[in-house]
């Protein structure tokens, strides 16, 4: 089997416009989470998100690329290129291209160009829509572009399974070039999922938070949605090391679970023995593990069970491995979620920078792990895993370590 | 009907029940109302009587709605009609 390394990464999300931003927030406990600002935001009961301030289509893209592209695919794209720019990959060599893919996640794809055009012809009653609605909405719009515009002719497709999306499609991606299959992958996610139809749908659940993520926390009272993407380069590691590549991580384990259980309320079984195969398949103890990236979606049934799951496959060595949920500083991109949560786990095992998981008030009994509260802190870490657990019982646990 | 009679009915359907089999002391646990079925009676409600209810899922002790008993969802519903006319 061959190893697998990531040599670039790239994001745009509540928190920067890029990567070292990005971290730079996440080290200093910042919280990207306010006032969410699209038309009739006024009519929502939940009226927070991490929504990327100041975004605008046009500073990076043309009208013809504007028309094609939903904001998931323009997140997925700004992403891909930082995360190519800092590979040194070069894909005008035709060998290189036919052996590199692209997979990503995403939930709701292109959800506000459905938001959009449902209001024109429903409430504005118009029987015409722009002819691009349907290339525009599909949910593998982003990874066929980021394909185009680098000319990637290996293996592409998108993975849909809710909140664990990103880390379905990194797994697929470690997968193929473990295999054989591929050399180079491109792998993260993507969510643009803050607009009028999103939210309101997310509000009939009645698990989200009218004022903030604070996850792990005794005054928690829910989800907050972010949005953006994030976006790495795996690349097999001989590969890298023969182009002298500056490797950030190595990815060594994945774990997939099903809870079999119910379509919403997560399962401490599905979700510990997902723990227990990433950690079995990277060939590592739970004494290895140095810092998890959480799930820790801030909703009473998450975090109490995610807590519970890491205790029962860890066991006596929970109380040593330091957790934390930066979706308190990011918010939930649902289906983009893992990719923006992975710049984290890199940013642990090559900075030895432990993000926090901020808002933190008063610790919950049933969460007594150590959620590095509110301030981020160094540490030497040599594996880390990161948690995702969606809706649907569908579980999704990749294991890396340093270089 | 009245809004206890109307509230019976919501939960009788959602709980699978006969309406005469909802009494006003039972409490949701009784009639088998998890927590997604609660969510659907929570919106039944809403409809029914155009009202919004302050309910939250991650922590329904805290939310300025006792959903203890049939009796207590009726008076939180009524008060909730009372301050909508008001």
């Amino acid at each position: 089997m061959n190893r697998v390394v990531i040599t670039g990464q790239g994001t745009i999300n509540a928190l920067g416009r890029n990567v070292p931003d990005t971290l730079t927030a996440m080290s200093n406990g910042v919280c990207g989470i306010g006032s969410l600002k699209f038309d009739n935001a006024d009519r929502l009961n939940i009226q927070i998100g991490g929504q990327i301030k100041g975004y605008a289509a046009q500073d990076h893209f043309n009208r013809s690329e504007i028309s094609l592209y939903d904001p998931f695919t323009q997140f997925a794209v700004i992403a891909a290129q930082e995360a190519i720019t800092q590979s040194g990959l070069n894909f005008s060599e035709e060998e290189l291209a036919d052996h590199t893919g692209v997979v990503l996640g995403t939930a709701g794809g292109g959800l506000q160009t459905q938001d959009q055009n449902y209001r024109a012809v429903y409430e504005a009653g118009k029987n015409r829509v722009h002819p691009f609605v349907v290339p525009r909405l599909m949910n593998n719009a982003a990874a066929s572009h980021i394909s185009m515009i680098h000319g990637l002719r290996g293996p592409g497709f998108t993975v849909a399974s809710a909140c664990a999306s990103s880390n379905h499609a990194m797994g697929q991606a470690y997968h193929m070039i473990r295999s054989g299959m591929t050399q180079v992958m491109l792998t993260g996610g993507s969510e643009s999922m803050l607009c009028f139809g999103g939210i309101k749908a997310w509000e009939g659940l009645r698990v989200m938070s009218p004022d903030g993520c604070r996850p792990f926390c005794m005054t928690r009272n829910g989800m907050v949605q972010g949005e953006g993407a994030a976006v790495f380069v795996f690349e097999e590691y001989n590969h890298a090391k023969a182009r002298g590549a500056d490797i950030l991580a190595e990815v060594i384990g994945f774990a997939m679970t099903s809870d079999a259980d119910d379509i919403v309320t997560p399962n401490k079984r599905g979700a510990a023995s997902a723990i227990s195969r990433a950690l079995r398949d990277a060939g590592v103890n739970a004494d290895d593990l140095g810092y998890i990236n959480a799930h820790g979606t801030a909703t009473t049934v998450n975090d109490r069970t995610e807590c519970a799951a890491i205790r029962e496959a860890l066991g006596a060595a929970a109380d040593k491995v330091m957790v934390s949920s930066t979706k308190a500083m990011h918010g939930h991109l649902i289906g983009g979620t893992g990719g923006v949560e992975l710049l984290a786990v890199i940013a642990a095992l090559k900075d030895g920078m432990i993000a926090p998981t901020i808002n933190h008030r008063t610790p919950d009994p049933d969460c007594d792990l150590d959620v590095v509260p509110n301030t981020a802190r160094q540490a030497k870490v040599k594996v880390a895993i990161s948690n995702a657990f969606a809706f649907g019982g569908l579980n999704a646990v990749l294991a890396l370590k340093t270089p | 009907m009245s809004v206890e009679d109307k509230i019976i009915a919501i939960v009788a359907e959602q709980a699978f029940l006969e309406p005469k089999d909802v009494k006003p002391t039972a409490t949701l646990e009784e009639l088998g109302i998890d927590s997604m079925t609660l969510v659907e009676c929570i919106f039944a409600i809403e409809e029914t009587f155009d009202v919004q209810v302050p309910f939250n899922a991650n922590d329904p002790e805290a939310s300025q709605f006792d959903i203890s008993t049939i009796q207590t969802i009726v008076h939180a519903v009524e008060g909730l009609i009372a301050a909508q006319k008001a």
